[in-house]
């Protein structure tokens, strides 16, 4: 469960913003998620409630909202365009799993559909990140 | 806003020292020196780990023989060890298939493997970069703050003309360089030391080329047994590692 190491990234990059922006609770984590990251949600959101607990009081109503951001890839050398789960077709469970902790592995065992080619980009839905916080002074 | 760095500090925090062995050219030894480097240390009674940065060309885990083991995953993902070094590598994810990545993939995966994993205590984690200034050195100084460099060159100009300049880099921006070490040396050549001594950073030593040594790759004690870690060992005791 690597969800709860990315699930502690949230929490401590909330704690750091909330202390820059002076907030004595946080009200409301708004994360973006990366299709590519596969998260489990469930247990993201079970390691997300977990360490709020552990954190008293700053964080003890707060309302957390995921969204997840399809993923899409885009060929450098064609311009092809295809989707996460276009790509999720073809992979075996090894690799598949390998994906899950290392996104950015999809360069070494996809290709472009069209072309062939190992040179495409990720275009939207990688990494976790937080989209907006809200809080009290 | 990236979520995933601000618990990279957290990850390394119970680590006392982190090592950097880097060079500004490639083929010198970084991966060999970073691989016996951590043997040694981890031989002397030290918690050790061992990152491989290197992540078009990973090399570290032919030179410990490490075969089919994965991180076991635990709030995170735990390295598994080998010869008593938690040992972390891209190699784990890619099956060993040839890793095309361009910069910002880079930057992402290095940000994912060090916001992941899940180290403990340490005394070192030595990690194993790649050659030149490029996206993971500058990952390295960006997210690693408390990191130290260990340089390694060869006693020839070509290297020394890029070496010469990771190590101007690192100076200018002030990161603690432990010193350079000169490895494959063949004959009498005093371009390293020279050139060290000009910039003022400390010149550790010499490693002698040692033809038995390819012998030993892939064997942690057979590695443990050559004369190129007698002399690695030798040269270590003039630094504070």
């Amino acid at each position: 469960m690597h969800e709860w190491a990315l699930a502690e990234s949230i929490i401590t990059a909330a704690l750091e913003a909330a202390e820059k922006e002076h907030l004595k609770t946080i009200t409301e984590i708004k994360i973006g998620m990366g299709e590519l990251q596969q998260i489990e949600q469930d247990i993201f959101e079970f390691a997300l409630n977990e360490i709020i607990k552990s954190h008293g009081k700053k964080l003890k109503n707060v309302k957390i909202s995921i969204e997840t951001e399809e993923s899409t890839l885009k060929c450098k050398i064609c311009g092809h365009t295809w989707s996460f789960s276009d790509m999720m077709k073809k992979l075996n469970e090894d690799e598949s799993e390998a994906i899950h902790f290392i996104p950015e592995v999809a360069f070494v065992h996809t290709r472009c559909p069209k072309c062939g080619s190992p040179d495409f980009e990720i275009t939207t839905g990688r990494g976790v990140s937080i989209i907006s916080i809200k809080g009290k002074r | 806003m990236e979520a995933r760095v601000s618990v990279i500090k957290k990850r390394l925090k119970s680590i006392k020292r982190i090592i950097s062995v880097a060079s500004g050219k490639g083929g010198v030894g970084k991966s060999l020196v970073a691989s016996t480097l951590a043997l040694d240390l981890a031989e002397k009674g030290h918690k050790v780990g061992l990152l491989d940065l290197d992540l078009y060309g990973p090399s570290s885990h032919i030179i410990l023989g490490v075969k089919d083991v994965f991180p076991e995953e635990e709030k995170g993902i735990i390295p598994p060890k080998i010869h008593g070094i938690k040992f972390m590598s891209i190699v784990y994810f890619t099956e060993d298939k040839p890793s095309a990545f361009r910069g910002i993939d880079i930057t992402n995966i290095i940000i994912e493997l060090l916001a992941i994993t899940q180290w403990g205590p340490l005394d070192y984690l030595i990690i194993d970069m790649p050659p030149g200034i490029g996206d993971e050195t500058l990952d390295v100084i960006r997210f690693i703050k408390k990191s130290e460099f260990l340089v390694v060159a060869t006693p020839s100009k070509v290297a020394m003309g890029a070496v010469s300049k990771l190590l101007k880099i690192l100076k200018e921006l002030k990161i603690p360089i432990i010193g350079v070490l000169e490895n494959m040396k063949m004959t009498e050549s005093s371009i390293i030391e020279d050139t060290v001594a000009e910039m003022g950073i400390p010149f550790i030593g010499s490693i002698f080329f040692d033809k038995n040594l390819e012998d030993a790759i892939g064997d942690g004690d057979l590695l443990l047994k050559t004369k190129f870690m007698e002399e690695l060992d030798d040269n270590l005791k003039k630094t504070n590692l």
